[in-house]
């Protein structure tokens, strides 16, 4: 079984081949987290941050919409108080709270018999009930990721919803293509999950991620 | 010259276990490949000897002349052929397609039999297809050599098959079309030659211009991706595939021992290679039949013809729900058919007759409407209804008395004017004109879906199916294009 980077790491590896991620911040303490969020604006997001640190959510160590730099402080210090010995080294990460009503999912898989290959879904709680998903080997063409789009059922979700704008299809073909640059070039990784892919205007933004290494 | 040329053009057969039991596989398989008129020299051989079919039965390979057959048949047990093979090549065989049963499919001792059989073939260079295959056929060199029936039209699908009983079904499917097969396999146990190998040969093969292939396992898939693009950029290739779902993959792992990939990663492989996956045997086979007999669109463009109401609204839902696009009608080509139509007809796409139908109304409107810049193909619905009623009147008791020995006579022969005229049309064109009918099944003998037949076309068996097929066409025409400007 392989391991797995952080998100914060994964984030990174997957900004650098071009997907457009949440911006986010490091903070040592509540003070700092605090002056952080009130310079990226509110609302913003908070978590707990650490190499070893895994199942964020279930533990309840994100914090959602925080809309005040006192809000920020006081969820700073209960994260903090929250973390065990067995966490290791923690610190904290701000970023501005995306807003958006859909969420889609893109990722990277391993096929027993077909190897790596890009994924892409409706995302948010319901994606393994709804199985609403397309694949494509690696490496894919530009004509690849149009039609792994177009073949989602959910295309109204993909047209303008609830006064936000249509998906961006130029820009989630540049997530797939990007995806399968990376899985191309990485051979240590084994799976990318961007989950969710939070729609915000429009456009595409990988809010987590987690990059499985063989 | 192809390396599996020795299997589908040999110059000379060895039916190994010929038996003269006709119960037995060994019987079956001479008899089918001298029933089938195959021009090459066959030699049964069996232990016993004697006289099968009146044709001698030698008992050792060895009675074999030098260089005389490419082929051996294998029918004869695991145990001796290890042995048979090594007295083939002495005598010049260059390929053996083993039929015999209880290798690889049939636990450890299998396993080990098919490892001998497998080091065996390649110690002596020999061509190994199978083991636990059903048999070759091959229409241009009149080939039959199988272990069951059917043996097929001549024509240019190719076919290779995981599954005996599919290669059979498919074939089956091609006599009651009339669409033909030029080469058909079964790759059993596929232990040497896979089912990759056999793709390439066809996508080569001047004699096939379809492949269809029946798959449960691909083994290792991006060898089978890569041979599938291999085709795609040549010629369609249709896949049907067994163990999509969770209870089919059970079935199939006990069927070939392996197991089939993620289902909708197959899926998208698929559509990446340009490969026309169906997920029936009858659309697996309307697609190839329609490949094999139609020109591909140059786009989505679809316009129905009919000459009934019901059927078009039908069609139209089936177009629309698909990737084709139901055509409105261009202003020029809406003026034209209001002056060869009464003004009943439905001035919209599908374009309904409405019975106002004269002696060259289909055929007028089937021309102008295939003429069109803008339709990239045709689903033509009404073929046989006038027959149909003719074979009412033929077999009622008033026939041919009260006008209907003309009436009938005029009928058929409208119905067989439309059949000839929309292969034509589309001959000229170089655009599809799909026609559809369930009287393709129901009434065989019908001029109408005869008429489709005798001009070398498909007629489907409903019009639904039609469109289906005609989306996979689409989706191949645009598969080369995209192949092409890469």
């Amino acid at each position: 079984m392989g391991s797995t980077l952080s998100e914060r790491a994964s984030l990174e590896l997957v900004a650098r081949y071009g997907v457009p991620t949440v911006v986010e911040r490091r903070a040592a303490n509540a003070d700092d987290a605090a002056s952080t969020a009130t310079r990226l604006g509110f609302p913003v997001v908070l978590k707990l941050h650490g190499e070893r640190l895994a199942h964020k959510t279930e533990r309840g160590l994100v914090r959602l919409h925080l809309g005040t730099a006192d809000a920020v402080r006081d969820a700073a210090g209960d994260l903090l108080a929250a973390a065990t010995p067995d966490d290791g080294d923690v610190d904290l990460v701000v970023a501005p709270m995306v807003v958006g009503t859909r969420e889609l999912i893109a990722g990277v898989h391993t096929d027993d018999q077909f190897g790596r290959c890009v994924m892409v879904g409706v995302g948010g709680a319901l994606t393994e009930a709804l199985g609403d998903v397309a694949f494509r080997l690696v490496p894919l063409a530009a004509h690849d990721a149009d039609d792994m789009l177009a073949e989602l059922r959910a295309q109204p979700l993909l047209g303008p919803v609830r006064g936000e704008p249509a998906v961006d299809r130029d820009a989630m073909r540049d997530v797939l293509l990007a995806l399968s640059r990376l899985a191309v070039e990485e051979h240590e990784v084994r799976a990318v999950d961007l989950n969710p892919l939070v729609i915000t205007d429009g456009r595409p933004v990988a809010v987590d991620a987690l990059v499985e290494r063989t | 010259m192809n390396r599996l040329d020795p299997f589908f053009e040999p110059r000379g057969v060895i039916v190994a276990g010929a038996s003269a039991h006709p119960g037995k596989f060994g019987f079956v398989t001479l008899h089918n490949i001298l029933s089938c008129g195959y021009a090459g020299r066959v030699f049964p051989v069996s232990l016993e000897g004697g006289d099968v079919l009146g044709v001698r039965v030698a008992t050792s390979v060895d009675d074999v002349p030098d260089g005389a057959a490419d082929l051996v048949f294998v029918c004869t047990p695991p145990s001796a052929n290890v042995e048979l093979l090594a007295a083939c090549a002495q005598r010049g065989v260059k390929a053996a397609f083993v039929a015999t049963a209880g290798y690889g499919e049939a636990g450890p001792d299998g396993e080990r039999a098919q490892g001998e059989l497998v080091a065996a073939a390649r110690r002596h260079g020999m061509l190994l297809a199978g083991p636990n295959g059903q048999g070759v056929v091959s229409t241009p060199a009149s080939l039959c050599a199988q272990i069951v029936a059917p043996y097929p039209p001549a024509g240019r699908i190719g076919i290779v098959s995981q599954s005996g009983n599919l290669m059979s079904s498919f074939l089956n499917l091609s006599i009651d079309s009339g669409v033909g097969v030029s080469r058909a396999v079964s790759a059993g146990n596929a232990a040497a030659i896979t089912v990759p190998d056999y793709l390439e040969y066809l996508a080569d093969d001047p004699a096939t211009e379809v492949t269809l292939a029946y798959v449960e396992s691909v083994g290792d898939g991006r060898t089978f991706y890569d041979s599938a693009r291999h085709t795609t950029a040549r010629q369609p290739l249709v896949v049907l595939q067994g163990g999509s779902t969770s209870g089919g993959r059970r079935a199939a792992a006990s069927h070939t021992g392996s197991l089939a990939s993620d289902a909708r990663v197959f899926a998208g492989m698929c559509r990446q290679a340009g490969i026309a996956r169906a997920e029936t045997v009858e659309e697996a086979f309307d697609a190839a039949a329609t490949f094999a007999t139609a020109p591909l669109p140059a786009g989505p463009g679809v316009v129905v013809v009919t000459t009934v109401g019901g059927w078009g609204v039908l069609t139209a839902d089936a177009v629309t729900r698909s990737d084709l696009t139901l055509l409105e009608l261009p202003a020029d080509l809406l003026a034209a058919l209001d002056e060869r139509l009464p003004p009943r007809w439905s001035r919209n796409n599908p374009i309904d007759l409405a019975g106002t139908e004269t002696r060259d109304t289909v055929t007028d409107v089937l021309d102008l409407v295939a003429r069109h810049d803008a339709v990239h193909a045709v689903v033509f619905l009404g073929v046989g209804i006038q027959s149909n009623e003719a074979m009412m009147m033929r077999d009622g008791p008033y026939f041919p008395d009260h006008g209907l020995g003309r009436v009938v006579e005029f009928h058929e022969r409208q119905d067989a004017r439309y059949a000839a005229s929309a292969a034509a049309i589309s001959a000229a064109t170089g655009k599809p004109i799909l026609v559809a009918t369930e009287l393709a099944v129901t009434a065989r003998d019908n001029p109408g879906p005869r008429a489709v037949r005798e001009a070398g076309h498909y007629c489907a068996p409903s019009a639904t199916r039609a469109v289906r097929a005609l989306e996979h066409l689409w989706h191949h025409a645009r598969h080369r294009r995209r192949v092409e400007a890469a």
